[in-house]
């Protein structure tokens, strides 16, 4: 594998967990529990979207085959998607999305951090944008957690309930292989084990003020990075695709 | 016509060019306008996004380049930059006043203590002016926007989140 090839295969998957989420949080439209939520999650799904497009302008820049991001994100096939399965779950009830949007910013957050000290001056540049506004998503995650855990009985039971089922995809946040391997030698991409320290230290501090328990570390969800994904992600696509399938090359 | 083309009167040209989402205040004031460079008869015109995903930047630029077609300005490209990344320090004050005029609470200086500290900062109603305000939801209309309401007029209004 080359530097090319690895960081390509890096910006997809960087890209490819915002798009998903993204996508995810825009199902919500129109069936947030409040007005509010519901423009929040639009919102977030926006920020999203913005840094899934600047990874995949990037990728396609990177690998050269004049792929722009649009191709990648409507035109690749399930197998081909690189995103973790922790992004691809359905949706569940508000407390399962927020639950799986705190996990995700927990992580997010320290990674790009790390990233703003990128060799590469784009991965490094879109970084630092993100960092503002993950610090703001990590902010108000935490604050519903928060809120669910040390809220009502129910609000207590459902928030436990959604850790306890989206734990087992936290794993994969933190898995690597060579294209990981082979852009930290070269300073690109920093190392995982600060980025799972800070993690733990975010949902233990979050999760204790939230009397909630953080499930044991056990069986870990693996797969998603090579293309290997649950049943619900070609669904998503089938969805997300839809237009740019049957009508291809359409704009407006 | 190449008399015309300096820098100072891209920029004069380009202050008509608004935010669409608040068309009170420039391109210039909300500071996404960075740079602009004029070579022999090309102008480079370089612009940053305040969200990543602010739809508002693609329209911006077709304004941009409506706006020097209709001065002939024909040669343009806008390039667009992400680093350094956007703050709201670079809202001009006079974009600031603009905001508020428009219904608006201008963000902090993100220099405040309170903006690092994580906490709520005090937020003055920009209709009635006064200082007891409570945050409605820590999003609002439009990316760069939370929703906040007067506990003295009781009227709801955006503020512009410090980013």
């Amino acid at each position: 594998m080359t530097q090319q090839e690895a960081l390509f295969s890096y910006c997809l998957r960087r890209g490819d967990d915002n798009l998903i989420l993204s996508h995810r949080l825009g199902e919500w439209c129109g069936h947030g529990p409040q007005l509010e939520e519901d423009i929040a999650l639009t919102n977030r799904a926006l920020d999203l979207i913005g840094q899934a497009r600047n990874y995949l302008q990037y990728a396609g820049t990177v690998e050269g085959k004049q792929r722009s991001e649009d191709d990648l994100a409507y035109l690749r096939a399930e197998r081909q998607f690189v995103n973790v399965k922790l992004v691809e779950m359905p949706n569940g009830d508000y407390a399962h999305t927020i639950a799986r949007c705190f996990l995700y910013d927990a992580w997010h957050l320290p990674l790009q951090q790390a990233l703003m000290n990128s060799a590469d001056e784009q991965l490094a540049a879109i970084a630092a944008k993100a960092v503002k506004e993950i610090t703001y998503q990590l902010k108000t995650s935490g604050d519903w957690m928060i809120r669910f855990g040390d809220g009502t009985e129910e609000s207590h039971r459902r928030a436990q309930t959604a850790l306890d089922e989206l734990w087992s995809y936290t794993g994969e946040l933190f898995a690597t292989n060579e294209v990981e391997a082979l852009l930290v030698k070269a300073g690109i991409v920093p190392e995982m084990a600060p980025i799972k320290a800070a993690f733990d230290a975010t949902v233990n501090a979050v999760l204790a003020e939230a009397t909630l328990k953080r499930p044991p570390d056990g069986f870990m969800m693996s797969g998603g990075r090579q293309g290997k994904h649950s049943e619900h992600l070609g669904f998503l696509l089938a969805e997300m695709q839809y237009l740019q399938r049957a009508y291809p090359g359409a704009t407006w | 016509m190449t008399a015309e083309l300096t820098r100072e009167h891209i920029f004069s040209l380009l202050e008509n060019v608004k935010d669409p989402e608040v068309p009170v205040i420039s391109v210039r004031e909300l500071g996404v306008l960075r740079d602009v460079e004029v070579s022999d008869d090309k102008v480079l015109v370089t612009i940053t996004p305040t969200y990543t995903g602010c739809p508002a930047l693609d329209m911006m630029r077709e304004d941009i380049l409506a706006e020097l077609h209709k001065a002939g300005i024909t040669n343009v490209e806008v390039k667009q930059t992400l680093s350094p990344a956007w703050t709201t320090d670079w809202i001009s004050e006079e974009g600031k006043r603009k905001l508020k005029e428009y219904g608006i609470a201008p963000p902090e200086k993100t220099a405040d203590i309170r903006a690092l500290k994580g906490e709520l900062p005090v937020v003055e109603c920009p209709q009635c002016g006064s200082k007891e305000t409570v945050m409605v939801s820590a999003f609002g209309s439009t990316a760069c926007k939370a929703l906040w309401k007067c506990k003295s007029c009781l009227e709801p209004f955006d503020q512009f989140k410090c980013l």
